[in-house]
């Protein structure tokens, strides 16, 4: 499904961000990045996502070289993927239902499905009685949960979650990932980066180590080598 | 789909508009004070064009034809100024005429009334007004009808003076300062617009800084350009909107509170009535130009955001 292949990744100011790095993803996979900051796991997501290009190399969706998709087109490449940041990345001036609905608008839904799904996602993360606060009004794990929400909402193929736990208690780190592998469970791939050790060890699944821009290991079953 | 995206980004724009409460006032804030500039350097330079328009029309030449001259002579005089290319209208005041307005005019002066019984015979001579296409016509208007060869020798021996030479002065300077005023106010209202639009645009393009986390989250989760620009042109209107209709409303004290100086400067015509009659026309040019400034601006504005891969 997805497909790293030789990439490498050097900044203008000479950085070098990734290096010869290549792997490949399953449908159905959950795999864990772990690595220490600067590492290159968060370049490698904003490559997945049209973020900027790729020195050399090439990454491919579903047979599809993402550097080659033009700029009017990535909006319908990025809708099939759900992201998830550490920061949240919600729109501030809406409310989590709005910010949940609007990825569904973006997507061409009726307001009738709006209707019926957001509160639908929002159960599911269990925000039903936040629904209409502003993002200033919830707590960094109620926020997540709303980046979950509006991530899933238009049931993408593939979930990105770059560092989804690092703002987080250990108490909603463990709900947060739960709820990721329930995701998993029902068919969605997903790509989690963390520096969480125990987050890693918990779920148990195939995890790739990375260290000054190369995959130094790829585990098929979770251990946190660092 | 279209009419539901349209209405979802209408809708959208408002409801930023209305939640970015603060960066909407200070951005209205601003673009009154664009309007304004706007708008004043034009209201200013139509009603100063039309109180030129005013003087201008008050310029003549007077040529007094002698008490003696048969009307068919004056009459054929007139027609042979009127064939001037320079000259616009020729007007004839007949002795009669010449001596019922200056009745009405003095008629509550008893002593010139009772001077006037007392002479008997009508003591005033008929007039041509002549009238120029422009004010610097006047002069050589003047030179052709000293000119005696131009004219026929009877048709010149019934005039009897031309007071071109009385008023030369006040007509040069006149035309020399109506030529001035319309130059300087083209360059002002260059320069003002200029600057307006490029305050509103400055200001537009720092509410949408503000806004770039969010838009580069838009565009994270998939949103096209349209679907993300949309909500911020529309927002840019309703700030055109609101500051439009805003500066409309100050410019109604603002001009009644000049009324009185307009009035005393110009005679006649003042700024006030000049806003009110013009009304509609000044409604429209401030509102709509908030709103193409809004919108161009934003649709700039977010494009710079858009551009990034």
């Amino acid at each position: 499904m997805i497909y790293f292949d030789n990439v490498s990744k050097i900044y203008p100011d000479g950085t070098v961000a990734l290096e010869g790095v290549t792997f490949s993803v399953k449908q159905g996979e959950f795999l864990s990045i772990v690595g220490h900051s600067g590492a290159g796991k968060t370049t490698l997501m904003k490559l997945l996502l049209g973020e900027g290009d790729c020195t050399s190399g090439s990454v491919s969706f579903d047979s599809v070289d993402i550097q080659k998709v033009k700029m009017k087109d990535m909006p319908n490449l990025r809708r099939r993927i759900g992201v998830i940041f550490q920061d949240f990345r919600l729109l501030p001036n809406k409310t989590a239902y709005e910010n949940v609905a609007f990825a569904m608008e973006i997507a061409g839904k009726t307001d009738e499905e709006i209707a019926s799904d957001v509160p639908h996602v929002l159960e599911l993360v269990d925000l039903s009685k936040k629904m209409w606060n502003f993002p200033r009004q919830l707590s960094g794990g109620e926020l997540q949960r709303v980046a979950i929400a509006r991530a899933i909402v238009n049931h993408p193929d593939l979930i990105i979650a770059d560092e989804p736990t690092g703002n987080l208690d250990p108490i909603n780190t463990y709900e947060i990932v739960q709820i990721l592998k329930k995701i998993n469970d029902l068919g969605t791939t997903v790509i989690l980066t963390t520096h969480n050790k125990g987050v890693v060890e918990a779920l148990g699944k195939r995890v790739i180590t990375m260290d000054h821009g190369r995959v130094v290991r790829d585990d098929p079953n979770g251990k946190y080598a660092l | 789909m279209l009419w539901i995206t349209i209405k979802r980004i209408i809708k959208a724009g408002f409801v930023n508009f209305w939640r970015n409460g603060s960066v909407s006032l200070s951005a209205v804030f601003v673009m009154v004070i664009a309007l304004f500039m706007i708008g004043s350097t034009l209201l200013l330079t139509a009603f100063l064009g039309t109180a030129l328009k005013d003087l201008t029309d008050k310029i003549d030449i007077n040529i007094y034809v002698s008490a003696t001259a048969p009307e068919s002579s004056i009459l054929d005089l007139q027609a042979k100024i009127e064939a001037l290319p320079e000259v616009k209208a020729v007007t004839y005041i007949s002795r009669e005429q010449a001596l019922e307005t200056f009745r009405v005019r003095h008629e509550n002066d008893h002593r010139i009334i009772q001077a006037l019984d007392e002479v008997g015979s009508n003591p005033l001579t008929a007039v041509l007004t002549v009238k120029a296409k422009e004010p610097a016509q006047y002069e050589g208007i003047a030179k052709f009808l000293e000119n005696k060869s131009s004219l026929a020798p009877d048709s010149l021996s019934i005039v009897s003076k031309v007071n071109y030479n009385d008023n030369k002065v006040a007509i040069e300077r006149l035309s020399r300062i109506i030529d001035g005023v319309k130059k300087l106010g083209g360059i002002v209202t260059v320069v003002l617009v200029g600057i307006s639009i490029l305050i509103t645009f400055n200001t537009i393009r720092l509410a949408i800084f503000i806004a770039r986390d969010e838009i580069s989250v838009m565009r994270l989760v998939g949103g096209s350009n349209e679907y993300i620009r949309g909500p911020f042109v529309v927002e840019g209107m309703i700030y055109g909107l609101v500051s439009g209709m805003l500066t409309i409303i100050l410019f109604y004290p603002i001009t009644y509170w000049l009324k009185t100086t307009t009035q005393g400067f110009y005679g006649g015509i003042d700024l006030l009535h000049y806003f009110v009659a013009n009304f509609v026309q000044i409604f429209f040019i401030i509102i709509l130009s908030g709103i193409v400034l809004g919108a161009v601006s934003s649709y700039l504005a977010v494009r710079k955001y858009l551009a990034m891969r």
